[in-house]
């Protein structure tokens, strides 16, 4: 039997020096499906990404993309594995040093024969989904925050990959690009059959678009759920999260000594 | 107190160890951009772009640094030979510091400084930007297609920028010691034929100036791929690549100069 699931992560650990970032995440997602991943500030969104894509290496577990263990890898197999895959970094990471149309264009020069009159085709269709084919022939710093973030989505669609990876997509857009850019992410997933994984802190849009959330929280998965389920859910977490609320099981500050202790109050008095 | 000198013993070791893991590093990263430097050479687009960056826009400061140069060597040589009536050998004692020392070795301090810095600098801002990772993501290796290019570029450039280095300084002797002090131009230009010899002088030079363009240019690749992915970082590494390549050029410079001119027979 063929696995519909394209991506499975068993048990995954991971931390940066001694801190331990996430602490045996399991999940599974289907072929063709829009999968948000939520979860508060700093809490390994991006570094799950970077666990997906291979760029760094789990401690302990595995992330599975089509059948094959990420780490395991040697680096051309993995290259050819990241050819079908692709990216949205968080902050764009547009070459500073290409045009918008070069940036776009990059991954068709790199890794096709198309002759310049196809990419320049396929570029200028690109940009136009993100509607910034007026912007072909500027420069990155040319480009507000949202304007950058548009071009490297289209950069990111450039080669139609299986599986697109978004990093906070919708950040910086104002809402009118915000529901473009959340229809587009659902069109292409849906005419192209690819699967999207989107890391937002977008709760509302984002439950319009996907087919299935995960909320990461202290390193393990808090709750998971269609997006009606997580809608009607009254776990603490998720109605926190949904809402927006300050008090809940979510912690807004990073670990830290007593806040007393810190501020030398104790022993002030002696 | 013992356990201060252990202490301080400790310290001396864990420095030694790390730079001779850093040089190590060094030497792999270095290795590898000259393995994967096919797709540079297979596209040679990619260091031509480069080659403006590094090469066409240091040309000014190293055109008049070079003019510079020469006038002041025109006249300081002048003004010493004339004490021993030999001043019509100011062209030969011209050519020679360029050939042999100063075009090589001026020119590399400039080529480091101007272009050298500015290779980290990009370097180290993609990295700093996620440019780098991206690339990654994208299936294409940022050593093969953005290290490669750059030092290629520099590799090339560094040679052709000494030679115009000593060609404009050699102009900037002449207009200082003939058309300024009214030296014989005749003696000027056939003094300098007769002593300057192709490969003593001119091939040696051009060996110092390759070694010192591939020394400049894979430090300064290698500290902007190195540098801490921040603001100061990259400020860190573009100065540690002044620094280091200044250092490297003079070190060379005396090892060469010790092999190539031991006093002509
Ligand atoms: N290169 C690194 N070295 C050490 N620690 C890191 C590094 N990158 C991230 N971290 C730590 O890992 C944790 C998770 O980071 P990550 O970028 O995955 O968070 P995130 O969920 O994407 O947050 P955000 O929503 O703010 O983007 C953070 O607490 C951060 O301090
Ligand atoms: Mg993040």
């Amino acid at each position: 039997m063929v696995s519909e699931s394209l991506i499975e992560i068993e048990g995954l650990n991971f931390s940066y020096g001694q801190r331990p970032i996430l602490k045996g995440i399991d999940m599974t997602m289907e072929r063709g499906k829009v999968i948000a991943i939520m979860g508060g500030s700093g809490s390994g969104k991006t570094t799950l990404l970077r666990l997906i894509g291979g760029a760094v290496r789990p401690t302990s577990g595995y992330v599975k993309v089509a059948g094959e263990v990420v780490h395991k890898l040697k680096r051309d197999d993995l290259f050819r594995m990241r050819r079908k895959m692709s990216m949205l970094f968080q902050f764009g990471a547009l070459f500073t040093d290409l045009s918008v149309f070069d940036n776009v264009a990059f991954q068709m020069r790199e890794h096709t024969d198309l002759p310049e009159s196809m990419i320049r085709d396929l570029v200028l269709m690109k940009l136009q989904a993100v509607g910034l084919r007026g912007a072909h022939e500027l420069m990155p710093t040319q480009l507000s925050g949202g304007m950058a973030r548009r071009v490297a989505l289209a950069r990111s669609i450039a080669l139609d990959p299986l599986l697109i990876m978004y990093d906070e997509p919708f950040t910086g857009l104002d809402p009118i690009s915000l529901t473009v850019i959340g229809n587009l992410i659902r069109r292409l997933t849906d005419a192209l059959g690819m699967t999207s994984i989107v890391v937002t802190h977008d709760v509302q849009e984002s439950l319009k678009i996907v087919d299935y959330v995960y909320f990461i929280a202290d390193g393990v998965i808090a709750a998971h759920g269609t997006p009606d389920e997580v809608r009607r859910s009254v776990a603490p977490f998720v109605h926190q999260f949904v809402h927006g609320e300050e008090d809940g099981p979510v912690s807004f500050h990073y670990p830290a000594k007593p806040y007393a202790q810190d501020l030398k109050l104790e022993g002030s008095f002696a | 107190m013992p356990r201060r000198i252990v202490a301080g013993i400790q310290s001396v070791g864990h420095r030694v160890i790390d730079s001779i893991w850093r040089l190590g590093y060094a030497s792999r990263f270095f290795l590898l951009t000259l393995i994967k430097s096919g797709t540079s050479l297979h596209r040679f687009t990619l260091v031509i772009r480069e080659l403006y960056f590094t090469g066409v826009q240091s040309l000014i400061i190293i055109l008049v640094s070079g003019l510079f140069v020469g006038m002041v060597l025109g006249l300081q040589g002048f003004e010493t030979l004339q004490r021993y009536g030999a001043e019509s050998a100011v062209g030969t004692m011209v050519a020679l510091s360029l050939l042999r020392e100063l075009g090589p070795v001026v020119s590399a301090l400039l080529f480091a400084s101007r272009a050298g810095s500015a290779i980290t600098a990009e370097i180290g801002l993609m990295k700093a930007t996620e440019q780098l990772a991206a690339m990654e993501m994208m299936a294409v290796d940022p050593i093969a297609r953005v290290v490669a290019p750059r030092f290629w570029a520099g590799v090339i450039s560094m040679p052709l920028l000494a030679a115009l280095f000593s060609a404009i300084g050699v102009y900037g002797g002449y207009l200082v010691a003939v058309i300024l002090i009214g030296v014989d131009e005749g003696s000027f230009w056939s003094q300098m034929q007769g002593a300057v010899d192709f490969r003593y002088d001119v091939v040696n030079g051009i060996i110092k100036t390759c070694v010192f363009g591939i020394a400049v240019t894979a430090i300064a690749v290698f500290e902007g791929y190195d540098a801490a992915p921040t603001a100061e970082g990259v400020s860190g590494a573009t100065t540690r690549t002044v620094v280091t390549s200044s250092l490297a050029i003079l070190g060379l410079d005396f090892i060469l100069t010790s092999f190539m001119f031991r006093g002509m027979g």
